[in-house]
């Protein structure tokens, strides 16, 4: 069971689509795959779509955080969207949605940043 | 009441912490816990795996993990071990949202999720010679059966 990462760019936001699981050793490529995107592109939002994901662990709770940080810093923002309840529980342990917002789909995610 | 057992030993290599986690879940499966609980499982033994080759081994891949799983009255008893630098102070790890590698993005919820998802956390460690993570768990079902 690996990550699947899928990109794609919408507007000024990169969508990442991520099916499989989320840990250290898959938590490398999607950080190295996200701050590429961002950097090549010059888009500055980040809609992180978490309908597939069927695990997650810590390490993905800091590659989402360090992602966070990269948008903050080109004065964007990031939308966290279709969690699962098990990875939900993550996110409330560790206070991340006190400042990663969270939609039920991508759509509504789409629709905060101004995509139609 | 039954009693039954394993252990594994591999390298502390990333792509082995799916390995560690979907084996214990097999072994555990027999016991038939809930989705929830072996999500809980899971997740600590990646956390637990996770630490060793990070912080155990420092990434440099030449090191053991071992895990050892014991299964009596439906508690699960979890042990994860390595044999890398330690912990120089277990009540600082163990803080929530602490890391010793924030360069490397990690959220320091390692620990904090362990105590969330298991009834009982213990660390062992003594500098330069390793740590000894124990877990255990009540599953829910024994639980039922007891009452």
């Amino acid at each position: 069971m690996s990550l699947n990462i899928g990109m794609e760019i919408r507007n000024d936001v990169l969508c990442i689509r991520l099916s499989g699981e989320l840990d250290h050793h898959a938590a490398d490529s999607l950080r190295e795959q996200a701050t590429e995107m961002l950097e090549s592109s010059g888009v500055r939002h980040i809609v992180l779509n978490l309908e597939n994901l069927t695990f997650m662990d810590s390490s993905g709770l800091g590659v989402i955080l360090g992602r966070y940080k990269h948008v903050k810093q080109l004065h964007g923002e990031m939308i966290v969207c279709a969690i699962s309840p098990p990875i939900k529980r993550l996110f409330d342990m560790s206070g991340l949605f006190k400042i990663i917002r969270l939609e039920p789909t991508e759509e509504y995610a789409l629709e905060r940043l101004g995509v139609a | 009441m039954m009693k039954n057992e394993m252990s594994l030993q591999f390298s502390a290599l990333s792509q082995n912490e799916s390995f560690a986690r979907v084996t214990v879940a097999a072994f555990i499966a027999q016991l038939d816990p809930t989705m929830d609980e072996l999500t809980e499982i899971k997740t600590v033994i990646s956390e637990a795996v996770t630490n060793s080759i990070i912080h155990g081994y420092e990434n440099a891949s030449e090191g053991k993990v071992f895990i050892s799983v014991r299964l009596e009255d439906g508690v699960v008893e979890l042990v994860i071990r390595d044999e890398g630098i330690g912990i120089r102070d277990i009540e600082e790890a163990r803080q929530p949202l602490y890391t010793s590698k924030p360069e490397l993005e990690r959220s320091g919820m390692g620990f904090t999720i362990m105590e969330n998802f298991m009834d009982e956390v213990e660390v062992r460690s003594e500098a330069g010679f390793g740590t000894e993570i124990r877990l255990k768990k009540h599953l829910s079902k024994s639980k039922a059966l007891c009452n």
